[in-house]
């Protein structure tokens, strides 16, 4: 089960137990929705902006520890950035879990290399990928839900 | 009538099948090549068999033997492989006839699997008797294969689904169900067995209450085939829908059944080849049951495959391999019940081996991700049956499905993960 370990690390466990920044946004200068609905993961994503800085994050949604656990980091990571920080975040992210061929500085991203293992699991990579998802359709004021299928 | 039917109606009656053997798991396994394989190190416990069943040696080689030595079109040549493939692929349809005892192989409609059955009926049948404000009785536990069809058909018209209700154990509200009727009602379309709960609905009861009010009834059997057998006349329905991949035949083959009278009177349902008699620009006539709902080339192959999985069943004492599957049914419910924080969703009295569950708080995706780091294979999700999952309030559950070839060591190998999952997650 040495696998299993590096998957649902301790930070993942416990980021999945007691979420950060799980609440709701009111008012919210930017709101999106995400949904994988083949497993029924949802996910809210809130954000408040000053310029283009992201001044507070939160979200809600329910979903199993890889996706609730990633949506919890995020919001941690992403405080205080600006749009073009989190959208390089977003791409970063978006690499460390697909893209095996990508010279990716592993050392800049800091806590969320916590979920490098899931890329072993392909079936989870949308787990862990939905709420950024969410967030880049907040940053981009998308009204309609995003999914991760087509 | 010039169906190709008749000219096989000459041909000499199959060989009576030999007597079976009795019911021995270890014999059994090793007919399913795939059960001796590993997964992550570890040897496969398949525990997934109401998603789709693995295939005995018998019905893979058929599929080879087709594709070797007997692929042509069927219905069209006069050539030697055109007349061979016409034989096993309407053979196989007499299978199937005798396997549910219909009264005639006409009442046998290949598809692609249940969900095309049941959209068949919805087209068909549904699009011509059903109008604005009448009313289609379902069950709040239907597979999304059995609600979204008659959903859609309803928007179309303006007519109404009305629902029967569950109690906790996951049993239809019988009660309420004879008071869902009125004169509007039109069909009844139920589940045979719950993919979710396992729950083996009183059917034959249904069917008799529903011809009481004068309404006919489709039943759901995608769960039912694998487990038990089923007698379309003995349960007195007009129509019957299953899919081969879950009775251990290959995916892409299912079948309708629908009683003559009723398949005789409905309007086509695809047009293309095959489902003609003639065609010119002013005019075309339609072709005789069962053809006139089997437009295009069929799947020839998925037939034979799955007349070779019902030579199989038949092969097999079958029902001492239900016998065998109760036995272990039970034999996981307490091996369940001994894992600490687990609650299973559906204790109903009458079941076969669907064992639903929530482990704590722990989302089942996490549950299936570790168990199969162990060898084995459940389902977690929402198992298109999403009404259930809000029954119980729950986004998802996991769900291991047994089929015969199951063990003991299979059970004990998901309980074992089971502790596994329950450490990680402290």
């Amino acid at each position: 089960m040495s696998d299993l370990r590096e998957l649902y690390q301790q930070l993942i466990l416990d980021h999945n137990k007691n979420p950060r920044n799980f609440r709701v946004l009111d008012p919210a200068d930017r709101f999106a929705e995400g949904d994988n609905p083949l497993c029924g993961d949802k996910v809210e994503v809130y954000l408040q902006l000053e310029g283009d800085r992201i001044k507070d994050i939160g979200f809600q949604g329910s979903g199993c520890a890889i996706s609730k656990a990633s949506a919890s980091l995020m919001t941690e990571t992403i405080k205080g950035k600006t749009l073009g920080e989190a959208e390089t975040y977003f791409k970063d992210f978006q690499a460390m879990l697909t893209d095996p061929s990508s010279n990716l500085d592993l050392d800049q991203m800091g806590k969320l290399f916590v979920f490098s293992g899931v890329r072993d699991y392909p079936t989870r990579i949308k787990c862990a990928t939905l709420s950024w998802h969410a967030l880049r359709a907040a940053i981009n004021n998308v009204q309609t839900p995003i999914t991760t299928e087509r | 009538m010039n169906s190709p039917l008749d000219i096989l109606t000459l041909q000499p009656p199959e060989p009576p099948a030999r007597p079976a053997l009795p019911f021995d798991v270890r014999r059994i396994r090793a007919d399913f090549p795939i059960l001796g394989q590993q997964v992550q190190g570890q040897p496969l416990v398949y525990l997934d068999n109401g998603a789709t069943a693995q295939k005995p040696r018998a019905v893979i080689d058929a599929l080879s033997h087709y594709y070797t030595d007997q692929n042509a079109n069927v219905h069209r040549g006069v050539h030697h492989l055109s007349q061979i493939a016409t034989d096993v692929y309407e053979a196989a349809r007499r299978k199937v006839a005798t396997f549910i005892n219909a009264a005639s192989d006409r009442e046998i409609i290949f598809v692609r699997g249940t969900t095309e059955g049941i959209n068949l009926i919805a087209q068909t049948f549904g699009r011509e008797q059903i109008g604005e404000g009448d009313e289609i009785i379902i069950t709040e536990m239907e597979h999304h294969s059995n609600i979204v069809p008659w959903w859609m058909l309803c928007r179309e018209k303006g007519a109404k689904l009305r629902v029967i209700p569950m109690n906790d154990r996951g049993e239809l509200c019988m009660d309420t169900y004879q008071t869902l009727f009125s004169p509007h009602t039109k069909l009844v379309s139920i589940v045979h067995i719950s993919n979710v709960l396992g729950t083996v609905n009183p059917v034959e009861e249904i069917v008799q209450i529903a011809h009481a009010h004068g309404v006919p009834v489709h039943i759901d059997g995608a769960q039912a085939v694998p487990h038990q057998r089923v007698d379309v006349r003995a349960l007195g329905c007009e129509f019957y829908t299953f899919s081969g991949h879950k009775m251990f035949a290959p995916t892409g083959i299912g079948v309708l059944y629908g009683c003559e009278t009723y398949l005789d009177a409905m309007p086509p349902y695809q047009g293309g080849g095959s489902m003609i008699q003639s065609v010119d620009f002013d005019n075309i006539t339609y072709g005789n049951t069962p053809n006139k709902f089997e437009a295009g080339t069929p799947n020839i192959a998925g037939s034979i495959g799955l007349g070779t999985a019902i030579d199989y069943l038949n092969s097999i004492d079958f029902d001492g391999a239900a016998k065998y599957e109760t036995n272990l049914l039970e034999y996981a419910h307490d091996a369940l019940r001994g894992v600490p924080d687990l609650k299973l969703i559906g204790t109903a009295e009458r079941k076969v081996g669907v064992l639903s569950f929530t482990l704590s708080d722990i989302h089942p995706h996490d549950v299936g991700t570790i168990l199969d780091q162990a060898g084995v294979a459940v389902r977690a999700g929402h198992h298109c049956a999403q009404p259930i999952m809000k029954h119980y309030d729950i986004p998802a559950a996991t769900r291991a499905s047994l089929a015969f070839y199951n063990t003991r060591e299979d059970i004990d190998a998901l309980v074992s993960g089971l502790h596994s999952v329950r450490k990680i997650f402290g």
